[in-house]
């Protein structure tokens, strides 16, 4: 497994999604597929870095790790911030017409729709989200 | 994120190049408010925009609302990655795309 922690603020996005990127093309990820991983890493490191700290501001570490036969690859989350479990969020009625869509919930339902798995813990007052993808 | 513009009359063209994410959500939204005043026709040329993020769906969200009140919003040239997107999120049905 390998990891990364940043400063959770948006400016830090790039450097977390370029070594994702990284390790992704080294293990021959399809394109389309890493490119739904890149997303979902977006999501959740916008998620963390806007919520989780609230004024103040802390970390976020990210890992990953990869599985053969069949390939998948892991991404973990992990922040220090207040209790959030992501999957709580009801996800957004799509079919909604434009002036009843609101702008919220979009995030973490694009997430939910680009993993095979998600699971969230709350441990150590630090919480952690585990998704797998399949590629 | 690179931003092109083409005025012709009230019609306005924004060509958005690159990247729409939590960090170049922003300078769109800025662009925007400065520039759709007495704007009727809107379109968006998305034809090397490569990935957008939930930020910039709530961008085309707002403009989408703002633009039934004052006109209509069209997006053109939209890729495949970026598509898909649209039609995860319910998007695709509630806006013009050619």
């Amino acid at each position: 497994m390998e990891k990364i922690t940043v400063e959770a603020k948006i400016e830090n996005l790039q450097q977390v999604t370029d070594f994702a990127t990284e390790k992704l093309e080294a293990r021959d990820c399809p394109i389309k597929a890493a490119m739904q991983l890149e997303l979902v890493i977006e999501e959740i490191f916008v998620n963390i870095a806007s919520y989780a700290y609230e004024s103040a501001t802390g970390d976020a570490t990210f890992c990953i790790d990869f599985a053969e036969d069949p390939n998948a690859v892991s991404l973990t989350f992990i922040d220090g911030g207040k209790p959030y479990n992501p999957l709580e969020k009801p996800d957004p009625d799509i079919t909604l017409d434009m002036n009843e869509r609101d702008i919220g919930g979009l995030g973490i339902f694009l997430v939910k729709k680009n993993v095979d798995e998600i699971s969230y813990e709350r441990t150590n007052d630090k919480n952690i989200l585990h998704m797998k993808k399949f590629f | 994120m690179e931003i092109k513009k083409e005025l012709n009359g009230t019609a306005l063209t924004v060509q958005v190049i690159g990247r729409l994410d939590a960090g170049s959500a922003p300078e769109l939204t800025k662009f925007l408010n400065a520039e759709l005043d007495g704007i009727t026709d809107l379109t968006f040329d998305f034809a090397e925009l490569q990935y957008i993020a939930s930020a910039g769906l709530r961008v085309l969200l707002v403009a989408q609302k703002r633009m039934n009140k004052q006109g209509s919003m069209k997006l053109i040239h939209v890729s495949e990655t970026v598509m898909e997107v649209l039609d995860m999120t319910g998007f695709a049905g509630l806006m013009t795309i050619e």
